[in-house]
């Protein structure tokens, strides 16, 4: 049924369609709603037995979830930000174990400095721990993921993240089409574990491997998602003959077909990037777009094949890894192996910066004529940046920069001069 | 595409509005999305939030740059905030204010935006006097219904009856209907 509902509300909706046995979290801006939706609906009896923990941390949720589904019960958490790196160790677990968790991280940056807003060094810390990451573009995409992310870590055994711009989709009002529980029954079947702890079978899970074969329990969880990466566009498929709506895949492109350049990019970005591609068309210019919904497992093949094409790829990102660029972008470096053509790297929309439609037709005008450096920090107030640097070559103590920064950049009043 | 930028602090109801005028465009079939754009959510901090409507699905995420209306819910505001930040000629300003916009200090200013597109509204009292708190965001989404007719009173009172069921929606109801016509009888003066 068609809605106007918050991402958050939407998500629950679809989360709890998909009739978990088990959520266990702890609250953290900006997943909070989600999960308080939950708890209500569990409150009032709407999911049946379903068991809602209200836990000490999110190491506890984590370590509670890893403790539920090994159990055999279907179990999903979220989280965000510090949230996700406080429960790192057991996310690490829950992969390496192989329990079909699945979490919603409501995308926000990590401090210090301390920020609430979106980007994406969250998830993209926990890019290598095993987990499968998707990547939703708008809040009906955030809402059929979850509902193909149970389908997709039970058929693998591998928990799956699905990964939600914080604010801009997760506290975003707009239209979603929640489906009928009949529909997701008849995708969604019920849980059968491959591995479960009875106490009438007694078992254990979690044994000791030394080198004799630790690299080959590695090996098998990639082999899970080498797995995936087939599985993936079938409940793609089946999803859209099911509830007649495109969601999730490994990648979709728009209007790439005769692309000169192609914008790559993850998450809720996508939207604002498609109505500058339509702009620039209208101005004659052969660019498209492609969003990477499936991170992990990373879509080489698929992705070559898109953007094998086209002349030059820019890969606009919400993740910087210190020290080196992009995080995203030596993975498009790696899909495009053998084939030359430049490869422009923008970083942008850190800490919540707003991405403007202005500064991305600014920047790919720049990247078309081949004029963009390798890395580029989109609306970088380079003002700012230089007067700190100045400040700690004249001052010996020239104290904290985030502190410093606020200073200079001061509060700004209405302009009615 | 309308485009609805509210302003307000913590504790006004400024993220309630948008997400109400959101509910409002869909019960009359459109597209509309509603985001919030706060801080460490504070009693008293400035608070944005925004509103778009369209007949066509929305992918757009940037905030609202250029807003077609300004619904300002605390005049106090105009020295901390850049309020009129990328307001088009032809753009709608409410301000909650029992002044008039000369004795807020902003006569001169507003005279580049059409006449019939400004109006103050003492939405803080009508809140107080129906609602029996001092929030005014409903009664400015009523002034805004009435200055723009992007926005129909049905849909409106529809929209608070869902999110407010009981009492307090009816209460709310009958504030913004009183905001929507003392709105529309100072436009036909």
């Amino acid at each position: 049924m068609l809605q106007q509902v918050e991402g958050s509300h939407g998500i629950a909706e679809a989360v709890a369609l998909c009739r978990p046995e088990v959520i266990s979290a702890y609250p953290i801006t900006p997943q909070t709603h989600i999960v308080e939706d939950l708890g209500a609906m569990v409150k009032r009896g709407d999911l049946g037995n379903a068991r809602f923990m209200t836990v000490e941390s999110e190491f506890g949720a984590m370590s509670a979830a890893i403790g539920s589904s090994a159990t055999g019960a279907r179990t999903y958490t979220a989280t965000s930000s510090q949230g996700m790196l406080f429960m790192a160790e057991a996310v690490y677990n829950a992969s390496g174990l192989g329990l079909p968790i699945v979490m919603t991280v409501g995308n926000r940056a990590i401090g210090a400095p301390i920020n609430i807003w979106n980007d994406h060094t969250d998830s993209m810390s926990m890019r290598d721990s095993g987990w499968i990451q998707l990547y939703a573009q708008s809040n009906q995409e955030a809402l059929d993921l979850h509902i193909q992310a149970f389908r997709l870590a039970e058929a693998v055994s591998c928990p799956v993240m699905v990964c939600v711009d914080g604010f801009i989709l997760t506290h975003a009002y707009e239209r979603v089409d929640i489906p009928e529980q009949k529909q997701v029954d008849e995708y969604l079947p019920s849980f059968q574990p491959r591995q479960v702890l009875d106490p009438n079978r007694p078992i254990s899970i979690g044994a000791m491997v030394g080198p004799e074969a630790f690299t080959e329990v590695r090996y098998l969880e990639h082999h899970k998602q080498l797995e995936a990466l087939k599985i993936i566009p079938t409940l793609q498929k089946e999803f859209h003959e099911k509830f007649g709506r495109d969601s999730g895949g490994l990648v979709s492109g728009y209007r790439t077909e005769d692309a000169d350049t192609l914008i790559v990019a993850l998450g809720s970005v996508n939207g604002t990037i498609q109505d500058v591609v339509d702009e620039m068309r209208e101005d004659g210019v052969l660019i498209g777009s492609v969003s990477i919904c499936s991170f992990r497992p990373f879509p080489l093949a698929a992705l070559r094949e898109v953007l094998k094409k086209a002349k030059r790829v820019i890969m606009l990102e919400k993740s910087f890894a210190v020290g080196l660029g992009g995080v995203v972008d030596p993975n498009i470096r790696m899909t495009l192996r053998g084939i030359s053509k430049p490869i422009y790297n923008i970083i942008a929309g850190l800490g919540g910066r707003a991405i403007t439609k202005k500064s991305l037709h600014e920047v790919f005008d720049k990247a078309i004529k081949d004029e963009l450096e390798g890395t580029h920090f989109l609306d970088l107030q380079w003002d700012i940046v230089n007067k700190e640097i100045e400040r700690e070559k004249q001052q010996p103590r020239s104290g904290p920069i985030a502190e410093n920064i606020l200073r200079d950049i001061g509060s700004v009043a209405s302009d009615i001069a | 595409m309308f485009q609805v930028r509210i302003h307000g602090r913590g504790g006004q109801g400024v993220v309630s509005a948008a997400e109400l005028l959101s509910v409002a465009a869909f019960k009359e079939n459109k597209h509309a999305q509603a985001v919030p754009n706060f801080g460490s959510e504070r009693m008293g901090a400035p608070v944005m939030a925004f509103c778009r409507v369209s007949d066509k699905p929305i992918r757009l995420r940037e905030p609202v740059m250029e807003p077609d209306a300004l619904i300002i819910q605390d005049p106090t505001l105009l020295n901390q905030v850049d309020l009129f930040h990328g307001l088009s000629e032809k753009g709608y300003i409410l301000i909650n204010s029992t002044k008039s916009f000369h004795e807020l200090g902003i006569e001169e200013f507003v005279t580049k935006f059409p006449k019939d597109h400004l109006t103050t509204i003492k939405a803080t009292d009508l809140a107080l006097q129906h609602v029996g708190r001092p929030v005014p965001n409903a009664p400015m989404l009523g002034g805004l219904a009435a200055l723009t007719g992007v926005f129909t009173l049905e849909a409106l009172a529809e929209a608070i009856r869902e999110k407010f069921p009981g009492q307090v929606g009816e209460a709310n109801i009958a504030a913004i209907t009183e905001a929507y016509e003392s709105t529309k009888s100072i436009m036909n003066n």
